[in-house]
This record gives structure tokens, sequence and C-alpha cells, in this order.
């Protein structure tokens, strides 16, 4: 450690297009960059390895060959499985966008104390161990629950929540909202205000100001939301596992069982690789949406983070 | 547009449904655990402090909390060393094959849990690496390493290469301008990255239901079990201590930004 530059990096041009620094510092460079090694190593063998052989696992067993993938598209119960998890995915989508929408268009109308506290509460779902909070809506779901109480006592009645769609998307969609309302906040915050303005002074009702103004402008936020939302969904396991039924099971569960239960990495080697593919698909959508509108990355960076 | 007063309350009503919703749920785990009885019922109608006595003397919620911990501080110590270490390699340069190398680096952040899980009990599996602590150890250092390399990565954005070359100037050497210049200015986001890294692996249940055996278990794995296979109100007292142990070194991470942002 003490031989290398950890610091050359810090010492070296700061633009990335700078001409080629002298052959002294150059080697500092080489040698510093060996500091990534390390990381890259752990990520190789015990991260990009393993993905590897499970790609290759999915065309090999039980023989070589694309029989596990043909087998999902033919098996009744892996389609009926993939398009309840796409369905279910979009109504928590739906959800979240519905909700955070008007959630994020708060958060641009009040005052920055507000501001910070309506943040705060839409990062809840960050600070919170995901386990914990799986297991409190297990508690509020049950039939003689918290939420079943309430329900009763608007006389709605009791409604069965664990173990049906229903409570699945509320737990789910709860904790995929700030995915959308950051991006969404952040698109909002980006639009100039004058144009609604100019739009009501022209003569425009409210109602068309916003949807021939404002919803436009804001609809990069709503679509990188989603489709982050859309993402997540599709490949979340934890709470369809333990709010949801068995019956009901959603694609992550599935892959579950293929391995647990049947012990046929082939089938859940495919359904792995089919549900990857899917997300980096979808993400290069974000991706590619996010880099023509500039604004909205770093809403979903923060997100991430 | 700015809002009639309807409009506005509306919208207000909204935005404290939508706070409720993402509050509330979560803390009813707490009184839950303070209950007396052997039950989930909510509220409870008598109080104690039972669960909690039973997470910590019953062996299986003992020893996965404290395998918990302990992975959680290797895992933070390793991510944090390999991050750091590589977001000083990667910090300003470009070279052919870059952005494939920070896609590599997001990526377990970005790969459904359920992919990782798989591909990593596979590969344990003809390793030998299914429940042993090593196991546990890379599958989350993998896991935190995104978050140590972005949070450093951003802090290293503060630092000014003049005062590198400066230093250099002066004649230090390069450890004694990273560990009297550089690592002063980046300790924000080093220590952000630690604190996501131990949350990572603390709260970590997805690939940790893989690699785990009946022999070793993290916390979240036995909290798993617990929901699946018994009714057991001590599970309200485990999730009552990850809950302040994860929320209160997240709210750590927030201080230290507040801190380092001007």
């Amino acid at each position: 450690m003490t031989v290398t530059s950890p610091v050359a990096g810090a010492a070296a041009p700061a633009p990335p297009r700078a001409p080629d620094p002298p052959p002294g510092r150059r080697l500092a460079r080489r040698v510093s960059l060996l500091l990534a090694v390390p990381a890259l190593l752990v990520l190789l063998v015990f991260f990009v390895v393993p993905a590897l052989r499970l790609l290759w696992l999915s065309v090999t067993t039980p023989e070589p060959g694309f029989g596990n993938y043909t087998a999902l598209v033919a098996d009744d119960v892996t389609t009926t499985i993939v398009l309840r998890t796409l369905l279910m995915a979009a109504v928590v989508t739906v959800v979240c966008v519905l909700v955070a929408y008007p959630y994020a268009y708060l958060m641009t109308i009040v005052s920055g104390r507000w501001r910070g506290v309506l943040l705060a509460v839409v990062l809840v779902p960050f600070w919170t161990s995901l386990m914990a909070r799986t297991f409190a809506w297990v508690v509020l779901l049950q039939d003689n629950g918290v939420v079943n109480q309430v329900l009763g006592a608007v006389g709605l009645g009791p409604v069965r929540l664990l173990g049906t769609t229903a409570g699945v998307t509320l737990a789910m969609a709860q904790v995929m909202l700030p995915f959308v309302v950051l991006p969404v906040y952040t698109a909002m915050r980006g639009i100039d205000r004058r144009l609604v303005d100019a739009a009501l002074s022209l003569g425009a009702r409210p109602v068309t100001a916003f949807t021939r103004v404002y919803l436009p402008l804001s609809l990069p936020g709503v679509a990188a939301g989603a489709t982050l939302v859309m993402v997540l969904s599709l490949g979340f396991y934890v709470t369809p596992s333990l709010v949801g039924s068995p019956q009901q099971s959603m694609l992550a569960q599935f892959i579950s069982v293929q391995v647990n239960q049947l012990v046929d990495f082939g089938a859940a080697g495919a359904l792995a690789v089919t549900l990857l593919v899917v997300t980096l698909l979808l993400l290069g959508g974000v991706r590619m949406l996010t880099r023509t509108r500039g604004a909205t990355g770093s809403g979903i960076a923060g997100g991430l983070t | 547009m700015t809002g009639g007063p309807t409009l506005r309350r509306v919208l207000v009503g909204i935005g404290i449904l939508v706070g409720v919703w993402l509050v509330v749920p979560t803390l009813v785990v707490v009184p839950i655990s303070f209950s007396g009885e052997d039950s989930f019922a909510f509220p409870p109608s008598s109080w104690g402090l039972e669960h909690y006595a039973t997470f910590f003397t019953e062996s299986s919620w003992l020893t996965s909390l404290l395998v918990s911990l302990q992975i959680a501080l290797i895992v933070t110590v390793v991510a944090t060393l390999l991050g750091t270490a590589a977001a000083l390699a990667l910090d300003r340069t470009s070279f052919r094959g870059r952005g494939a190398l920070d896609g590599l680096f997001m990526a377990p952040l970005i790969i459904p849990g359920i992919v990782v899980a798989v591909a990593l009990y596979a590969a344990f599996l003809g390793w030998g690496l299914i429940g042993t602590p090593l196991g546990f150890v890379v599958a989350h250092t993998v896991l935190a390493l995104p978050f140590v390399v972005v949070n450093v990565a951003a802090a290293l954005q503060n630092v000014d290469p003049v005062l590198g070359r400066a230093a250099a100037g002066l004649g230090a050497s390069g450890w004694a301008t990273f560990r009297q210049v550089t690592l002063p200015i980046i300790r924000p986001g080093v220590l952000a990255g630690a604190l996501f890294a131990f949350v990572t692996s603390f709260d970590e249940v997805v690939v940790s239901l893989f690699v785990q055996s009946p022999q070793l278990q993290t916390l979240p794995v036995r909290m798993f079990t617990s929901v699946t296979n018994e009714v057991d109100p001590t599970i309200a007292a485990a999730s009552t201590v990850v809950l302040v142990v994860s929320t209160a070194l997240l709210g750590l991470v927030a201080l230290t930004r507040r801190k380092s942002t001007p």
C-alpha cells in the first residue's frame, strides 16, 4: 500500500480528455488502478462466475439445448405464473403512480420545511428493515388485524386480505412508492411554472392547462418511476412469499420452488435468465428516457442508494 | 394551477394518508413486542417483556442475532476496504471499458435478488460454501459493494486535484497524501458507505435464505422461517430490535450527509 499512490487519482488532471500525462504519472496511474483489483476479483468470482454458471446450467441441464426455455413457453403453470407476475407488477405500478403523482405535486407546492417532512416520510421504507416491515403487514392484514378492525368499524365488514392479491398489492406498493415519488418530484421541480401561467392567461381552463402543459412535462419522471417499480416488482420475493399465498405465487417464488423443492437448476436458471433479460431491457428503456431528459436521472440514483 | 383551496385540501389529505400508509404499519411491531400475550393481537390487552426475554435467551434467536452482527461487521470492514480502494482507483479515470466496469460495480444492486440468490446457491453448492460464514460474508459483500463505491466516488468529487499535487510538491508520499489530505475529505462518504454496507448485510433476506443452513442462520432468515412456520410473538421483539438498529444506523448516514454538504 505504501509503495503505490492511492491519491494518483486526485493528482491526475480532472477533465477526462486531458492530454497524456507524463510517463511517471502514467505509471502511478496504472499502479493505482490495481487498487480496484480486489473488489473486481470478489465480483468476478462471487457474482459474474455464478451468474454465467447459472446461464450455462440453463442450457445444459438436464440435457444440452434450449429445452428449458421451450418448456417454459409450453408449460401452462409457468405461463400462468408469468402472466400473474406481470399483472401484479402492473397493478402495483398503477397504484404507485396514482398515489405518487399527487404526493410529488404536493411536495412542489408546500414550504421548504414541509417538503423536508414529506421527503423524509417517503424515504421511510428505505430506512426500515424489509423483514420487520413485511412481518408488520402480516400482522396488520390478518383476519382479525387492525386493517380489518378499521374496515369493520366503517361498515365494510371483514375482508380476507392476508394471502390475497389485494394484501400483496398494499404491502408491495408501500415498499415501491419512493421509487416513483422521487423521479416524479425531480421532473416536476424542473417544470417552468410560467408555462402553466401562460396557458391560463391565454384562456385555458385549469384542467386543460394541466393535461396539455403540466402533465406532458412531468411524464418522463412518471415513466422512469413506473418502469423502475415494474422491474423491481417482477423480481419481488419476500413480500409475496409472506403476505401472499402459495396458490397465487409469483415468479420469484416459483424460481425458489424449482430450486429448493424440485432441485431443477435447468428450469430455475432459464426462469432467472428470462427475468434478468426482461429487467435489463426495461432498465435500458429507463436509461434512454433519463438520458434524453436529463433531470430524472439523479432522482433514480437517489432512490437506489 | 398552484391550487385552489379545494385542490390543496385534497392534496394535503392524500399526503396525510400516504404518510400514514408509509410510516404507521411498520411501527405496529413495537407495541406487539411489549405484549404480555402469546399472540399477535393488536392492541395487546396486557403488557410485558416476555418476548424480549425469549429473544435474548432462546438459543435459536440469540444465535441468529449474534451471527447477523458478526457477519455484518466483517462485511462492513471488507466491503468498505475493497469498495473505497476501487472508488479511489477509478476516480477521474477514463479508459475503454470504463462504462462496463461501472455497470459491473452497480449490477448487484440492479439485478433481482432472486436471480443473484439462485446463481450463488448453485455455485455455493459446488464450492461447499452453503451454510458457512464465508459464504454469507462474500454474498453480502457483493451486495454491499455498490453502496460503498457510490458513496466514496461521490465524496471523491469534492477532492480538489490541486490539493494532491500540492501535497506531492511539498514532498508528501502517496500514502501520506492519502492519509492527511484525501481521507479527511472523503471520510463522510466512506462512513456512509460503511453504514450502508452494515445495514445491507444485517437486513438481507433473499440471498441469505439460499446460502443459509439450519445450523447457520442470520436474524432475517430466522424471522422469515418464524413467519412461515410458527406463530411466535418473539418475532415482534426481533423486528423491533432490527428496526431500531437499521433505522439508527441509516439515521447516522443522514447526519453525516448533512454535515458533509455545506
